[in-house]
């Protein structure tokens, strides 16, 4: 892309009718690839793939618990790095995502957490230890609650926003220092209680069904905030003639 | 630059020990939630002791969230906050001496008077340097974070719980390290390695929080 060819996207870009009119086609891109993903992960992971040797068919909650987990820092790195852009580039769509975002990431925390100790209970005995992953994403899932409060507290939603910009850069500062901290805290008590790779390789088939999960999720994680920013932006410029406009003509 | 630091440091100072009952409510907070919490168990020393540090460092958490709402909230409402805005010198330099003022009169009242509250939980005394030390490094972190969600949630009518949730999951790495290092003199480990840590984390918030501290202001006063 040429210098002035990037410098027309990027204006068009910061343009919130274009944005609103383009999101519709892009949201049937990402939702098309996720239903597949998932579609085929599900069946593959439930039905095809045979049962674990230890676990039985206990461990096909994989395929859920797994691809969560890996949004869950994906949609944090994400908001940090679309906050970065609100702030140093003032762009709205950037201040946008990360509110859009936030209930998605912090859905799919919540849904790893559930999983991970539906999973635990037959596995391991018990729906919860303080095991360092699991410490990690409870307090991921709190700093994501701690965005949406932020934002749900603040009036102006430019203001919202940019204050919600600056706490996920702090946030994905001290995600990695929480992590180390809370492996350093268990390690102390105790050797890991659990190790999810448990030293044996996944096999192919049983490999290729998470995979495709993790990337549907991805799309729908994608699909989901995407909504999630058209409706923000509707309710943002709700004064403004264009929205009038997508509204009374559909 | 050194001059403003100073300059409102000194201020900072001045005001906060004319208002000398607001630090010894502090005080008595902290004091306060270490000493009640025997009363919920047995006098079986041991428990004490096992739970020391964490309930200390519990106190130090719950009494600077307490302290942390009037950090910028009497600049803010006597106008002092916008001339800070709008002054020459670097806003991040006027924040890190408000906060080192802020430190000095909160931060430093638990470095002194943790030591005599663990002694009372029945904790040996060898491993007061450690918990001293500790404190003094972990405290400065809480007040560099927490000045941080201050900030954003400075022009809100009732910020104390939001403060919590903002602040919190931040301060995870300070307790584990904190209150792993204390646990670790208490039993005769080694602690190097978790002041080390703590040290560590000081320099970062000290040297990184005043910037993200400056621009929450500029976001929450939204200029």
């Amino acid at each position: 892309m040429t210098g002035t060819g990037f410098k027309r996207w990027f204006h068009r870009f910061g343009s919130l009718p274009y944005f609103y009119d383009v999101s519709a086609r892009w949201a049937v891109w990402l939702a098309v690839p996720a239903v597949v993903l998932i579609g085929y992960a599900l069946v593959a992971g439930l039905f095809v793939v045979p049962p674990d040797y230890q676990q039985g068919d206990v461990f096909r909650i994989i395929y859920i618990h797994v691809p969560s987990a890996w949004l869950s820092l994906f949609g944090y790195t994400a908001m940090a790095v679309a906050g970065v852009v609100a702030l140093v580039w003032r762009l709205k769509i950037a201040e946008i995502f990360i509110v859009a975002a936030a209930p998605v990431g912090a859905s799919f925390t919540f849904l790893a957490l559930v999983t991970g100790a539906i999973w635990g209970e037959p596995t391991w005995g018990t729906y919860w230890v303080w095991d360092a992953r699991l410490t990690s994403e409870l307090i991921l899932l709190f700093l994501y609650l701690g965005v949406i409060a932020l934002h749900q507290a603040i009036e102006s939603p430019r203001t919202a926003a940019r204050a919600c910009a600056l706490l996920s850069i702090v946030g994905v500062i001290n995600v990695p220092i929480i992590h180390y901290s809370v492996v350093w805290w268990t390690t102390l008590h105790q050797g890991s209680t659990v190790s999810l790779t448990g030293g044996s390789k996944m096999d192919a088939d049983m490999l290729w069904p998470l995979l495709a999960g993790a990337l549907g999720f991805t799309f729908l994680f994608g699909w989901l905030t995407l909504w999630g920013m058209r409706v923000q932006l509707l309710w943002r410029e709700r004064r403004s003639r264009w929205v009038m406009k997508r509204i009374t003509h559909g | 630059m050194t001059s403003v630091f100073s300059a409102v440091l000194q201020r900072d100072l001045t005001v906060a020990l004319r208002q000398r009952g607001t630090l010894v409510h502090h005080l008595m907070f902290f004091v306060l939630v270490v000493a009640l919490f025997p009363l919920g168990t047995n006098t079986d020393g041991t428990v004490l002791v096992a739970v020391a540090p964490a309930l200390i460092w519990m106190g130090v958490l719950l009494s600077v969230l307490l302290s942390l709402n009037d950090l910028f909230k009497a600049d803010h409402e006597y106008g002092m906050l916008t001339q800070y805005l709008i002054a020459d010198e670097p806003l991040a330099i006027i924040v890190a001496a408000k906060v080192l003022a802020y430190w000095l009169t909160s931060g430093a009242i638990f470095v002194i008077t943790g030591p005599v509250l663990v002694l009372m939980l029945g904790v040996p005394v060898a491993a007061l340097p450690v918990m001293i030390a500790a404190l003094a490094l972990g405290t400065p972190v809480l007040a560099m974070i927490g000045a941080i969600g201050s900030a954003l949630t400075l022009s809100l009518p009732r910020a104390g719980l939001l403060l919590s949730l903002l602040i919190f999951p931040l301060y995870v790495p300070v307790l584990i390290f904190g209150a792993g290092a204390m646990r670790a003199a208490i039993v005769g480990l080694p602690v190097a390695g978790a002041l080390y840590v703590l040290g560590a984390l000081c320099l970062l918030a000290v040297t990184l929080a005043p910037w993200v501290i400056a621009a929450a202001l500029r976001v929450g006063l939204d200029t």
